[in-house]
């Protein structure tokens, strides 16, 4: 099969490696339809994401047809089905508490190691994210191996496009988790950090949840609109103090609840964002982490702080002493995304959230470099690149602006 | 608790995880007939109950499928078997292991036969885990390296090093008991064969 493989940095090819079999009995093989790249997704590409190898299929964000399935998979052939990122068993103490990124068996023994002694106890696999996660081929691929399929995927009903529940896979989920993780009240005011797709979704999630008001803080004219397109209000961090501008808009008193959907690779022009930068470029850390630090501060009192962004490492300068002397609470973690997909598709299916809108190109598979290179280079204009296997070349579309 | 633990310290901690250098002194104490003088202990948590996995360890012909070293366990009596398991550079080694200990649902305890090619002895220990969480299984080995401290490196080299593997085995017991599967990675069968070589 034809495949999206890793090399190295801003190195990524599309390659013909062996078709993926059966190799245990909960297994399913899914024939890919649509498969995304996700933010996270460049995190490799720009290499901060350590025990990547050299042929590592991508991909966490896919779905696809049901064309084989192991002895105890309950799927059946011709199935359309969604696969979370996570990799979980659901028969462990974690999956029993739907936490499912947290999952003790996923992760196959040996990889185990590395998360042990990074973070004290090993989390669940992901599909297509490094060996520390597993080191499972992902889905930018014409097919792929999906274990456990008895507990992951869920299974759409017909008449429903790709397009509108791909997002079940990740995005949409870590959306609405990171606003349930503000725990937003009626009459709240939440301040969104970054408005990518994660944090998009936040934004109608929270109003969801009662939010009276979002502001939205990002750089990229393109994807403010789109913010102010689901109600929120905005802060271009380029043109305007964020901090002072969310102070002055919430009368002195600073958001209720505050998420960090942009993570690792923070943009900011900020002297401590500089340094974390040599650091990162020097080896000497591994995390920017600009706009959590900023959270923070301009965070209420007593108010709350929802970290959907990924870290990898250790970082410095955290504002420790804010953070307790202001009494917050933080909650964090990737996400127990099969804890949310039967929920949010009924969301989609009843048209409470809107997926479709984010999706600004869409590219046969082989094109997959490309649209690695565009997501990468043009954020703003670029918000969602989907690789659909079976899109002829030469009968690609580009939709721009949704 | 049991008596693995360490009357000296001013603690409850495992004695696996003393910083005292001679703490495998009590360890040893506490096997019934030990051999060596290289100590592991690993404690991992399953979701199942304790019968259960005492029932599927007790029959050792079972461990070859969690525990990647094992080339066989051949059951000779009650009390005896006979163990074969890799070795760094391809080679093999081999010993009788005998029962020394053994209460129903809770302990299995043995040591290997005087020309062992590598002395061994331990205990697997199995506690219900408080709040109705399942099992806890503690495995405490005490073992000879082959050739000292160089044939350890070695081992470790090849990931054959014996506190490696226990915990890895331990964690492949508790998904195969759990999720009813070993989890790898592995996108084909071929490559899976090829892990396991």
């Amino acid at each position: 099969m034809r495949a999206l493989t890793w090399h190295g940095k801003h190195d990524v090819r599309v390659e013909t490696v062996d078709d993926p079999e059966i190799v245990n009995p909960r297994d399913a093989i899914i024939k890919i339809t649509s498969t995304a790249i996700c933010g996270s997704d460049l995190h490799l590409y720009d290499g901060y994401i350590p025990t990547m190898q050299r042929g590592d299929i991508l991909g966490h964000e896919f779905m696809g047809e049901v064309v084989e399935t192991g002895p105890k998979s309950t799927l059946k052939k011709g199935q359309r089905v969604v696969v979370p990122f996570t990799i979980s068993c659901g028969s462990c103490f974690h999956c029993s508490k739907h936490q499912y990124s947290a999952c003790d068996n996923g992760n196959p023994a040996d990889n185990q190691d590395i998360a042990m002694e990074l973070y004290g106890q090993p989390m669940s696999a992901l599909f297509g994210y490094s060996h520390m996660t597993g080191g499972y081929a992902g889905g930018q691929a014409e097919y792929v191996r999906v274990p456990f399929s008895d507990i992951g995927p869920i299974v759409i009903p017909e008449g429903l496009d790709d397009d509108k529940v791909l997002f079940l896979s990740d995005i949409l989920p870590t959306g609405w988790q990171a606003a349930e993780n503000a725990a937003i009240e009626p009459g709240d005011t939440v301040a969104v950090w970054g408005c990518g797709p994660v944090g998009l979704f936040s934004i109608q999630s929270a109003f969801l949840m009662g939010a009276e008001r979002v502001i939205a803080i990002d750089h990229f004219p393109h994807r403010l609109e789109l913010a102010r397109k689901f109600g929120a209000e905005t802060i271009n961090f380029e043109q305007t103090k964020t901090y002072e501008a969310l102070m002055e808009m919430t009368g002195g008193i600073g958001p209720d609840a505050v998420i960090d959907a942009v993570g690792l690779e923070a943009h900011g022009f900020f002297v401590d964002n500089v340094i974390d930068q040599i650091k990162a470029s020097t080896f000497l850390g591994t995390d920017r982490i600009h706009a959590i630090r900023q959270a923070i501060v301009a965070c209420r009192k007593g108010g709350r702080v929802s970290m959907p962004a990924v870290y990898g490492g250790v970082v410095d300068k955290f504002p420790l002493g804010a953070f307790m002397e202001k009494g917050l609470t933080l909650k964090t973690g990737q996400t127990h995304v099969q804890h949310y997909m039967p929920g949010l598709l009924n969301a989609i299916i009843e048209d409470k959230v809107d997926t479709t809108f984010l999706i600004s190109h869409r590219l046969p598979l082989e094109q997959a470099p490309d649209g690695y290179k565009m997501f990468h280079d043009n954020q703003n204009e670029v918000t969602k690149v989907v690789l659909k296997p079976d899109l002829a070349v030469a009968a690609q579309e580009e939709i721009q602006d949704g | 608790m049991s008596e693995t633990h360490n009357r000296e310290a001013t603690d409850d901690a495992p004695l696996s995880t003393s910083k005292n250098s001679d703490a495998v002194d009590e360890a040893t104490a506490a096997l019934v007939e030990p051999k060596g003088d290289t100590l592991i202990g690993r404690t991992v948590t399953i979701n199942r109950p304790r019968a259960e996995l005492y029932a599927y360890w007790r029959d050792f012909t079972n461990l070859a499928s969690f525990m990647d070293n094992i080339v066989s366990v051949e059951i000779l009596d009650d009390r005896r078997s006979h163990w074969v398991v890799k070795a760094p550079g391809g080679k093999t080694v081999e010993w009788d292991a005998v029962i020394t200990d053994e209460r129903e649902g809770e302990t299995i305890a043995w040591a290997s036969d005087d020309d062992a090619d590598v002395p061994n002895s331990g205990r697997i220990d199995f506690r219900d885990e408080p709040g109705g969480r399942g099992t806890q299984v503690t495995a405490t080995i005490v073992y000879d390296p082959p050739a000292g401290i160089v044939g350890k490196l070695i081992a470790k080299m090849f990931q054959r090093e014996p506190a490696i593997q226990a915990r890895r085995d331990l964690r492949r017991f508790k998904q195969l008991m759990e999720a009813g599967e070993i989890a790898t990675a592995a996108r084909t069968r071929n490559q899976l064969e090829e892990e396991k070589a």
